[in-house]
């Protein structure tokens, strides 16, 4: 008995030591997910096979900033899924304005041409480091992450921008240069995430 | 008829709107984070529209009656997607806040949220506890329950 409190604690020690590293750094490698799509299907990064990269968006439905950047979601899917980089949208919020039910009827509302999946566990979010909605990952065709923050620099009115950090990340990448700006912080929804 | 009316409207507007929220640029919190003070500093980054700021606001105003060895600011990031500060002022007459509330009047929040903190990610709500006689310091980027801000000031006093 006293052995097997020992090791516990030894495990215990170890992992306390250990924090998980915090989400994905310029440079990194993603891996892919499997999470479930406002349609009911499952859906993988790997699933599009001809696509040059991703923007891979982390949202919710219930943001005031989400809210503000939706358009412009969906007009970066208009531009870029054509040129090969389509937009991806997950959300790993808790609480029942971001249930599952809620966003298939937003996307259906607002005609989403791209996928919205339901990060139910969490996982995809913590694994990526999203902390935001919106938060923005633009990904290569091998998940090399290239960029990673907000959409662009003015959230509460998008004829006030000035800086395109996405489009010009997608641009950058769809030209083969390096992305100018890899990364940008901005005010925003912390994800809900579950009390542990 | 329409006089009394008017009278009424200004008195309402005078009671609830006579609080103006006092408005400061990131030089100034920069100046009370990095100020030496025998007291705690807690600030709060919370905005009117988030839910979970709005709910874990009560264990600050708690803290603020219970602690007079804290210092305790609430730092509206309301500015950002709404620079007219009535919501706020608004906010803190019906709540009828005693803690210190301010409103951070900076616009560019990409080129400033290292400043505040650079694990800040600039997600709220976001609580930042600090010993300015130490250095030590606290970041939380979550909503906080019943008990979390009297561990944190524990961790940075020691």
């Amino acid at each position: 008995m006293k052995r097997v409190l020992l090791m516990v604690m030894c495990v215990v020690m170890f992992v306390a030591a250990n924090p998980v590293k915090n989400g994905y750094e310029v440079g990194d490698v993603a891996t892919d997910f499997k999470l479930k799509n406002v349609d009911g299907k499952m859906v993988s990064l790997a699933d599009f096979k001809d696509a040059k990269g991703y923007v891979l968006i982390f949202d919710c439905n219930t943001c005031p900033y989400s809210k503000a950047y939706n358009q412009r979601i969906i007009d970066l899917n208009e531009k870029y899924s054509t040129k090969g980089f389509p937009v991806i949208t997950i959300n790993a919020n808790e609480g029942s304005g971001d249930s599952y039910s809620e966003m298939v009827r937003i996307a259906n509302k607002k005609k989403y041409k791209f996928p919205y999946l339901y990060d139910e566990s969490q996982e995809t979010a913590k694994a990526y480091g999203a902390t935001n909605t919106p938060h923005v990952f633009v990904l290569t065709k091998d998940l090399k992450v290239s960029y990673i923050g907000a959409i662009d620099d003015s959230p509460s009115n998008a004829a006030g921008v000035t800086k395109r950090y996405v489009e010009d990340a997608v641009d950058a990448l769809l030209k083969g240069a390096s992305v100018p700006v890899t990364k940008t912080k901005a005010i925003g929804c912390g994800i809900k995430w579950k009390r542990a | 008829m329409r006089y009394p009316i008017a009278f009424l409207f200004t008195c309402l507007s005078i009671s609830l709107f006579a609080q103006k929220t006092e408005q400061i640029k990131l030089k100034d919190l920069q100046h009370i984070i990095t100020t030496p003070s025998d007291h705690i500093q807690v600030f709060n980054f919370w905005a009117t529209w988030c839910a979970p700021c709005v709910k874990e606001i009560p264990l600050f105003e708690k803290l603020n009656q219970e602690n007079k060895a804290v210092d305790i600011t609430l730092v509206s990031m309301d500015f950002d997607l709404d620079p007219n500060p009535d919501k706020v002022n608004r906010f803190v007459a019906r709540k009828n806040l005693q803690s210190k509330v301010v409103i951070l009047a900076e616009s560019d929040p990409n080129s400033w949220i290292d400043k505040i903190d650079k694990n800040w990610s600039g997600a709220l709500p976001a609580t930042l506890v600090i010993n300015t006689k130490t250095g030590k310091r606290k970041l939380v980027q979550k909503e906080l329950h019943e008990g979390d801000l009297e561990k944190l000031i524990e961790e940075v006093t020691n």
